[in-house]
């Protein structure tokens, strides 16, 4: 077997390897004086900036209606499938309402196609970072799991608003 | 004959036809609204206008007689520019609301805002508001603000269903489509104006808002409501017939289909009374048992009883596959002559237009399948009278429900010995029955229905049953079938325990000892093609989508419209 000569053989210094070495002590040391950017989570929670996407969540108005019209988009829209809705009919000024809207955040990616779509500012990338469940079942979120009051989310629409 | 250019293209017209007629004829696209082949023009839409060489202004295709010599063009930057100025006008006061809106993947004018506009609007003032939801009658939905005035509605009512029931009322953009005062949009055909309507302005209520249209397959089958087997397609999402449309078939039901077969004849499928696997009556209790059981129990139960004893029914509502099988089952197995079946004839309910008086889709079908009774065997009244007196103890019935018909013939099936059913449904005759198979509907099976003209058109499985996947034996599959995992929701859906009657008792046929080969209901019409001379040189792929006309005697088509 031949052998192959490198491209640039090492030098004599390099060789060596303590002025390495020395280098990247040195790199160490100076970091130990910078401020420290790890976090102790659980006790210290990070807050993620409006531009995070979290869980998709649904807007609920105050009077306790969602804003959600059903039409589906987000479902259509979303490259994992992970959305699941059902339209049914309203006497209110809004015709539609969804009767069934489920989230599988197995399959969801947080790519946030759904609120980029959404006609009415209803689905939401929250700053929910924390998914937690044991069962397939459980990772399908329903409703009940989904609807936030709007006002909670506030920063997240001025975001979208912003760069939409 | 004379001659027309139509963008650079020479083709042969009659005299008399519109540019847009010769243009559809030969696969030329001009865009319209208004213009329907099977109405009167009404020319409002102008969206059709086309330039014709010597014609100083754009003149519009649909009410243009063609001319000898003309030359026409569709695609020119007049047009171009013409067509997405009527865009722009059609849009000022349309309403933003595709993503609400039934119609949303099926509308014209989403369409050609695709591909006839620029996409933007000019127009900064507040759009027109009108009425969003006016019930037009009990199965129709109007939504004014939707409308594009195009008037096919008005047409369709006027001049297909004969009724005038629709008109224009005001004018400019407070144009709107009304009733008469205290009168409804209720004639037998409503529903066709909601296949008609380019825009979402006209819904259909049954269908309102239960799912977006591509969210859901679409199977080409056969209207089961009554004997003229109007072509149509069935629309699934979740395993569930959501709604069925017409589809065009010149011979038969050319774009139409009647309210009651939209909206009746698919309801049964995902009906809370399906009969979901074989029942057993032990001591006066249904009980439910596997399918083995089942057909052990009728084989030996009919084995106790003499050939004159027993009597077969086939079903005018059942598949010429599932009535051939049956029909040889009986003849061959059982050496029996008492086989008919019941036609669901209801003198005086029909019209001029579609709905016939016979109101069972294979009548036809299933006596050239071989369901008349054998040489001194009994026609179906005369097995009924039998049963009353006692000469004929054991029936074997095929999907019909009987007892529901009349309190004559349900007193007679309380007097048998042993009564088997094929039944989709529970039903006043599963009541009586000592034994319950459970069959596939209509929706659920392939096969052949045969109209009253003499028609063999096909009938696709549209819902699966426990058989069958959908991904796996060549269902038609939407977005969410195609993708789906065994963990999501939408594809495990429930599904029935039930099969084909001609499987059913082919499974009967191979307990007796005899083999049955077939194993798709294609072999089974092959082998019906060979035998009965009827269906010769017939197979599935030659009846294709809108059917194949057989030959008839005069003498039977006389029995089938008594």
């Amino acid at each position: 077997m031949s052998v192959k000569k490198r491209k640039k053989d090492f030098t004599f210094l390099e060789n060596m390897y303590i002025p390495e070495i020395v280098k990247g002590m040195a790199l160490t040391l100076k970091m130990m004086f910078r401020p420290k950017v790890t976090m102790q989570y659980p006790e210290v929670r990070f807050e993620p900036p409006s531009s995070y996407r979290g869980r998709p969540v649904l807007g609920q108005e105050e009077n306790g209606e969602e804003r959600c019209v059903a039409c589906g988009l987000c479902s259509r829209v979303c490259p994992s499938l992970a959305i699941e809705v059902q339209a049914a009919e309203t006497t209110r000024e809004k015709e539609r309402f969804p009767e069934k809207f489920e989230i599988n955040m197995l399959r969801c990616i947080f790519c946030g196609f759904c609120e980029e779509v959404c006609p009415e500012e209803a689905i939401i990338m929250s700053k929910d970072y924390e998914l937690v469940f044991d069962n397939r079942a459980d990772a399908i979120y329903g409703k009940e799991k989904l609807l936030v009051p709007v006002k909670k989310l506030e920063d997240r629409i001025q975001f979208i608003r912003k760069y939409k | 004959m004379p001659k027309i250019v139509i963008d650079d293209k020479e083709l042969d017209f009659n005299q008399g036809q519109t540019i847009i007629q010769i243009a559809e004829e030969n696969g030329i696209d001009i865009p319209h609204f208004c213009w329907h082949e099977c109405l009167s023009v009404s020319g409002n839409c102008r969206m059709c206008l086309v330039e014709v060489e010597k014609i100083p202004k754009l003149v519009i295709a649909c009410s243009t007689i063609a001319a000898d010599g003309m030359v026409v063009h569709t695609q020119s930057e007049k047009t171009v520019k013409a067509r997405s100025a009527v865009m722009e006008f059609l849009l000022i006061n349309h309403p933003l609301d595709c993503p609400i809106c039934d119609e949303a993947g099926e509308c014209k004018l989403q369409q050609y805002a695709y591909s006839h506009s620029v996409g933007e609007s000019r127009f900064t003032e507040e759009k027109n508001h009108k009425k969003k939801r006016v019930p037009l009658g009990p199965y129709v939905m109007f939504d004014a603000e939707r409308c594009i005035s195009c008037s096919r509605c008005i047409r369709f009512c006027d001049e297909i269903a004969g009724e005038k029931q629709l008109t224009f009322v005001q004018r400019g953009d407070k144009v709107t489509i009304v009733t008469a005062p205290g009168k409804q949009l209720d004639n037998p055909y409503s529903l066709n104006v909601t296949d008609i309507c380019p825009v979402g302005a006209l819904t259909n209520r049954d269908f309102r808002f239960k799912s977006r249209v591509w969210d859901m397959s679409s199977t080409k089958s056969i209207c089961s409501g009554c004997s003229r087997g109007c072509n149509i397609e069935v629309w699934v999402r979740n395993n569930e017939i959501l709604r069925l449309t017409p589809r065009h078939n010149a011979e038969v039901n050319s774009y139409w289909m009647c309210d009651n077969g939209r909206l009746n004849t698919f309801k049964h499928v995902n009906a809370e009374n399906r009969v979901d696997g074989p029942y057993l009556k032990r001591e006066g209790n249904l009980i439910k048992t596997g399918w083995d059981e089942a057909i052990a129990f009728a084989v030996s139960e009919l084995k106790s009883f003499g050939k004159d004893e027993i009597a077969f029914i086939g079903s005018a509502f059942a598949t010429c596959e599932d009535n051939y099988i049956f029909a040889k089952f009986a003849k061959s197995a059982w050496s029996a002559k008492n086989i008919d079946f019941l036609r669901h004839v209801k003198p005086g309910e029909s019209d001029k237009l579609l709905v016939m008086e016979d109101k069972s889709p294979n009548a036809l079908g299933a006596q050239l399948a071989g369901i008349q009774p054998g040489k001194g065997g009994l026609n179906f009244e005369g097995i009924i009278h039998a049963i009353k007196e006692g000469k004929i103890k054991a029936l074997y019935l095929l999907e019909d429900d009987l007892a529901a018909i009349k309190p004559e013939y349900e007193s007679a099936l309380k007097k048998l010995e042993l009564l088997i059913v094929h039944s989709s449904n529970f039903n006043k005759t599963t009541d009586i029955a000592d034994l319950i198979l459970p069959a596939s509907t209509y929706a659920e099976k392939h096969g052949t229905f045969v109209n009253f003209d003499g028609r063999v058109q096909r009938i696709r499985s549209a819902v699966t049953t426990e058989d069958f996947d959908r991904s796996l034996d060549g269902f038609e599959q939407s977005r969410l079938d195609k993708f789906g995992s065994p963990f999501d929701k939408w594809s495990s859906p429930k599904k029935m325990d039930a099969r084909s009657s001609w499987r059913i008792i082919a499974a009967m046929y191979s307990a007796l000892g005899h083999k049955i080969k077939h194993t798709m209901s294609q072999e089974v019409f092959d082998e019906i093609s060979e035998t009965i001379p009827e269906f010769q040189g017939l197979n599935y792929s030659v009846i294709g989508d809108t059917g194949a006309k057989i030959k008839l005697k005069s003498a039977e088509t006389k029995s089938i419209k008594v």
